[in-house]
């Protein structure tokens, strides 16, 4: 069943008894050409390109809670590709062109905003740097824009410009970056996924791998064995523990981020706005609230839940810019839990294993990472190379020193 | 988080920096013939467990002793906080 305006109008005419769900519930086969691990946004899109561009079949998405359930429903929804390194714009930059088409392409209302990004610009040092990364977008085919001072105050009248400390000088703008409703974009990615003969698998924990003479034959799981062809692990986040089943260490340790939301307001932010001398940055929802977050809190964890000197700091954050902020009150807080990789940048790649394949640390920046990772991984499972903007993303880059590391902070995970 | 601190009792976790995994303490041997393989997985790779993790805190904003911390990362309690110094003489290192 199509979703369109026309269904809309027959089915409030007849009473809404014409919609089914929008996925089945299919039991397990004991076998499958592919099993995804994790029904998340990442894992959901994989199957989507999988089956529709690669044209493959037999697939499965294995779930160990309910789709949407994980980081793709726990993150602030930024879509953007305002990265600086070769190894990482072309891939973000075709993940937001994927962003664009995305719900023709799913046939589904992911709400893709694309009201704009701002990074704000505190010191003429910063002004260079922002400069530099905003040529690199423009070369590898996206949008930036350097606005002065004059030009945010018109658009963005409420921020403070003048702050003793950090007074703002500029900002980089992507015009085509922006917001998406993020559980959408998990149902949406099922949905076109389930149409096209995905077996989505809910409530089903991989407990194991089964591994013999190098190459891996399926998962076990707690709804018994799943044969396999291929297996792709796809649950950034949990990827340690996971992948420790198959007796991996990973360059990866997981940290947890914390996001906020204000009680719900009339408009005040068009688009999403950064601080850039600490770490804020905010965007106003559809249904009113401001959703904020900052640094990650810097210490392993798995909890989903933080501490509170990072809540006092992303506020600071946001007060630095905002001063209208203090009188909102904050509504909701969670935590989320993150892949911090040793370079801030993820994997796509096969492992040492036979069979057995591997996306994960994601850092924070998974969630606008998800068309072009659902591609590249396809790309990677269907034809046994890697997706030509995602041929950096490999394990062995920390040994050859091929480091992808934005900020040049070293193998250090939180200061990613 | 609140950390024990041996000399100093009880602060504020906002205090240390955080480094990660204890296992750090150990350098690989340089001489070692796999030396490469050991310091790449010393320098990259990790355990990552979810469960009792000991860990390497720096009392940044105190009196700048290196700790070893040993706390769960799926509920944050923390249960044994020693001198780094005192866990690496014990587990051998000499300097």
């Amino acid at each position: 069943m199509s979703y369109s305006g026309f269904r809309v109008i027959k089915e409030a005419l007849t009473g809404h008894r014409g919609w089914g769900p929008a996925w089945r519930t299919p039991e397990p086969k004991s076998d499958y050409d592919y099993v995804i691990i994790g029904g998340g946004g990442h894992g959901l899109a994989t199957a989507h390109y999988l089956a529709k561009e690669f044209g493959q079949s037999r697939i499965a998405v294995i779930e160990k809670g309910w789709i949407g359930g994980g980081n793709v429903g726990r993150n602030t929804t930024i879509i953007r590709s305002n990265y600086l390194l070769d190894g990482n714009e072309p891939f973000y930059e075709f993940s937001l062109k994927l962003w664009e088409g995305l719900e023709q392409d799913l046939n589904y209302n992911a709400m893709v905003s694309q009201r704009g990004i701002l990074n704000l610009i505190h010191s003429d040092a910063q002004r260079d740097a922002f400069t530099r990364r905003g040529n690199a977008m423009i070369l590898n085919g996206a949008d930036a824009d350097l606005m002065t001072t004059e030009q945010i105050q018109k658009r963005y009248p409420f921020l403070n410009v003048n702050n003793a400390r950090f007074p703002i000088k500029g900002g980089l703008a992507q015009h085509r970056g922006g917001t998406v409703r993020h559980d959408a974009v998990a149902w949406g990615y099922a949905r076109a996924a389930d149409r096209r003969g995905v077996d989505i698998i809910q409530n089903c924990e991989v407990t194991g791998f089964r591994i013999e003479n190098g190459k891996c034959l399926g998962v076990e799981t707690s709804r018994g064995f799943i044969g396999a062809k291929k297996v792709a692990a796809c649950v950034a986040g949990s990827s340690g523990r996971l992948m420790e089943k198959a007796g991996m260490r990973l360059p990866i340790e997981s940290h947890v981020l914390q996001a906020f939301v204000s009680e719900g307001l009339k408009p005040v932010l068009p688009g999403v706005i950064t601080f850039g001398a600490g770490h804020f940055y905010c965007s106003q929802s559809d249904k009113g609230g401001l959703v904020f977050g900052g640094d990650i809190d810097g210490y392993n964890s798995y909890a989903q839940r933080g501490n509170l000197p990072v809540v006092e700091d992303v506020c600071e954050g946001g007060m630095a810019i905002f001063p209208m902020l203090g009188r909102v009150r904050l509504l909701r807080m969670w935590g989320g839990i993150m892949d911090m990789s040793m370079d801030g940048s993820p994997i796509i790649d096969r492992t040492h294993i036979d069979g057995l394949y591997f996306n994960g640390g994601w850092c924070y920046g998974g969630f606008k990472a998800t068309p072009a990772s659902g591609f590249a991984y396809a790309h990677l499972l269907a034809t046994g190379r890697p997706h030509e903007t995602a041929t950096a993303y490999r394990f062995d880059r920390f040994e050859k020193g091929r480091m992808i590391d934005e900020k040049g902070m070293g193998n250090q995970p939180n200061l990613h | 988080m609140i950390i024990n601190h041996p000399l100093l009792g009880p602060r504020d976790a906002a205090e240390f920096t955080y480094l990660g995994d204890a296992k750090m303490i150990h350098r690989p041997d340089w001489q070692a013939d796999d030396a490469l393989a050991q310091f790449t997985a010393y320098g990259y790779l990790r355990d990552n467990p979810a469960g009792p993790h000991r860990e390497l805190w720096f009392h940044e904003q105190g009196d700048r002793s290196w700790l070893v911390v040993t706390r769960d990362t799926t509920t944050h309690e923390i249960t044994d906080v020693q001198l780094a110094r005192d866990v690496a003489r014990a587990e051998g290192r000499s300097k």
